[in-house]
């Protein structure tokens, strides 16, 4: 049985396009089963069907409804091993737009269970998952940080290591910053402070956090109480000067300033204790990071290519099962219409003809079996399947 | 048979001191500092077997012993990937010394020693123990100050290629020291204990030594953290290499 992929990404189509195909998992579920034996991956960068079959055209128009327009210019086809290829590179993250983002494995598995697959998209799926888990364990790919927000965290662990218990100020309610702060929150730090111009702005922040609301004016008075501030305002100056913290601390101070122009005053590096990192610093960092990836990507690639072609020769191996099956079916058959002739034989003499007989048959097969399942896939697995059939007649009627 | 194990050793150490050079030889290092310790340590046992007393009296022997020291401290405390730097200052000191403890004869058998076993065991064994563990506190501080000027600096590679978080390099090298000053605390004693019975003068390993003791007990005094405890440590290894290294023909023989 064949496979067929026919979807769009971000590679090929905008986002206007994109989100008129996005789908919500249980929608994804029932476009699925109504192709049949199909599964529909769709997250915000790609919109992709799988197919056991050739029915691309059954795919396409399903997107193409979904769209409300013609596809057919961004849309792409792929069928065989190109198809699981493509499955295999995106599970690993290596078709995303950050190349290892972990997330889209998540989002395969996911499409993978809603769907009802057939024994073809079950191999795959399944198989797509495991590279997608091997890529990540096997290369680097995945553990540097991809975002600005993810560098000021990943930083944040290289001073204190693990980050519970540790206090954050957040100084600047804007999105930016509070995106930075769930970041370190999700490993374990507290959000201790939230400073804001406005007040009711850092209570709503302060709120979702757990937080306590202050206001700007009174930020020297709680550096001394935190180990990490994180400063995204919209300030024109600086909001925390050098002369500001406390010059004896028994812990460092990390300062992660996003804010464009820079909230917090440069002299702050030379300080005891004290590191700071503005937003070009973070930009490196990501960008150092990015490059590692990258160079990791390479690896991934070959790890990608060896799944494909164990897929492409599991896939081949299928191939022989009809001519082994009918094979086996047609000395079955010979054996009980010998046995029918046989005529007046007691139970035990019958019962040991019968087992006689069906050694003598499984010894003679065994070698060709073997040898038909090993030569799939190979030139020589379609000359032996053709020269079976010709040899005993199979399919041929008697 | 302790030519048989000496190769191993070396070996072992030198293949690891090789493989944490390289970015991803962490586990072949690992290995080696593994099998390198324990060939060291059935050599050491074999030396045991074969002296008549105490066999590690000489400086080379005791460089031997010291050398078994440091990297039993290091598997235990700092054997791990992220720890690949600190491998990369260990490993190849370890294995230097222990070339020169073979050279100064320190691998041999059949050594002996006019002190009495119980003595040397706990005199020498004690301080050496201490010495170990004050020269991986020193590889961790050397570690701390890089690690520090590098997020100074805002390196950009400061997370491709990673090293232990601050805070770890410096709780370890705290709780580093605090375990090895009670080592050389009980050597000091049992050997100045046998200095009053049975007389003698005091030398200048003596005094280093003394001196050693003072500097590491004040910093379990004071607790200094940060940059003022890896600089505390790094002057305190520096009069360990006096005593282990200028000194150390002075005193034992």
């Amino acid at each position: 049985m064949s496979l067929t992929l026919v979807g769009i990404s971000h590679h090929v189509a905008p986002v206007e396009v994109r989100e008129r195909v996005a789908l919500e998992p249980d929608d994804a579920a029932a476009v699925a089963r109504r192709l049949g034996d199909a599964v529909c991956l769709s997250t915000c960068n790609r919109t992709e069907l799988y197919l056991a079959g050739d029915s691309d055209e059954a795919a396409l128009a399903t997107l193409e409804e979904l769209a409300g327009g013609s596809l057919a210019t961004v849309a792409y086809r792929l069928h065989g091993e190109a198809a699981a290829a493509h499955l295999f590179r995106v599970s690993a993250g290596l078709d995303s737009l950050v190349p290892g983002e972990s997330e889209i494995l998540g989002q395969v598995k996911a499409a993978y269970e809603a769907a009802e697959p057939g024994p073809l998209l079950d191999k795959l799926f399944r198989q797509a998952l495991q590279v997608g888990k091997r890529v990540r364990t096997e290369t680097a790919i995945g553990e540097s940080p991809a975002s600005v927000p993810s560098a000021a965290a990943a930083l944040a662990q290289q001073v204190f290591g693990d980050l519970a218990g540790r206090r954050v100020l957040l100084v600047g309610a804007g999105r930016m910053g509070e995106l930075a702060a769930s970041n370190l929150a999700t490993r374990g730090a507290t959000i201790a402070y939230v400073a804001n111009r406005s007040f009711e702005a850092a209570e709503r922040v302060a709120t979702a956090f757990g937080a306590t609301p202050v206001g700007l004016n009174e930020l020297a008075k709680y550096l001394g109480d935190v180990d990490v501030v994180l400063s995204s305002t919209g300030a024109p100056d600086h909001v925390i000067d050098a002369r500001d913290v406390p010059g004896k601390r028994h812990n460092p101070l990390f300062l992660i300033d996003i804010a464009v122009p820079r909230d917090v005053d440069p002299g702050v590096q030379g300080l005891d204790g004290c590191f700071l990192y503005d937003i070009d610093d973070l930009e490196a960092v990501v960008a150092e990071t990015l490059s590692v990836r990258r160079r990791e990507a390479e690896q991934a690639e070959r790890l990608v290519a060896e799944e494909t072609a164990r897929f492409g020769a599991w896939q081949s191996s299928l191939d022989a099962v009809p001519v082994i099956t009918a094979l086996r079916a047609h000395a079955e058959e010979l054996r009980s219409e010998e046995l029918d002739r046989l005529g007046t034989l007691n139970s035990e003499q019958r019962e040991l003809v019968e087992r006689a007989t069906g050694q003598l048959l499984n010894k003679l097969l065994h070698l060709p079996t073997v040898r038909l399942k090993d030569a799939a896939g190979e030139p020589e697995g379609a000359l032996l399947a053709d020269a079976v059939r010709r040899l005993f007649g199979l399919g041929e009627g008697r | 048979m302790i030519e048989l194990l000496f190769w191993p050793v070396l070996v072992g150490y030198g293949e690891a001191a090789l493989a944490y050079a390289s970015p991803r030889g962490d586990r072949l290092a690992t290995w080696g500092v593994r099998l390198g310790w324990l060939a060291q340590t059935a050599l050491l046992s074999v030396q045991a077997a074969h002296a008549e007393g105490f066999p590690w009296g000489t400086w080379a022997g005791s460089l031997n012993l010291f050398v078994w020291f440091v990297v039993g401290t290091y598997l235990i405390w700092g054997c791990r990937p992220r720890y690949r730097l600190l491998g990369l200052a260990v490993m190849p000191l370890a294995a230097i010394l222990f070339l020169v403890a073979r050279v100064g004869g320190g691998t041999s058998s059949g050594q002996k020693s006019h002190y009495g076993n119980l003595f040397l065991t706990l005199h020498v064994g004690c301080v050496l123990a201490a010495f170990a563990g004050f020269t991986l506190a020193a590889a961790l501080a050397g570690l701390y100050l890089l690690e520090e000027r590098r997020l100074k600096r805002r390196a950009a590679d400061i997370l491709r290629l990673r090293m232990p978080p601050l805070a770890t390099l410096d709780a370890l090298m705290r709780r580093t020291i605090a375990v090895a000053v009670p080592f050389l605390t009980v050597g000091l004693i049992v050997g100045i204990a046998r200095l009053q019975r049975n007389g003698g003068g005091v030398d200048a390993l003596m005094v280093a030594t003394v001196l050693t003791w003072l500097l590491y007990a004040s910093f379990l005094v004071m607790r200094p953290t940060g940059r003022h405890a890896a600089r505390f440590a790094l002057v305190g290894f520096a009069l360990v290499i006096v005593v282990r290294v200028v000194l150390e023909g002075t005193h034992l023989s």
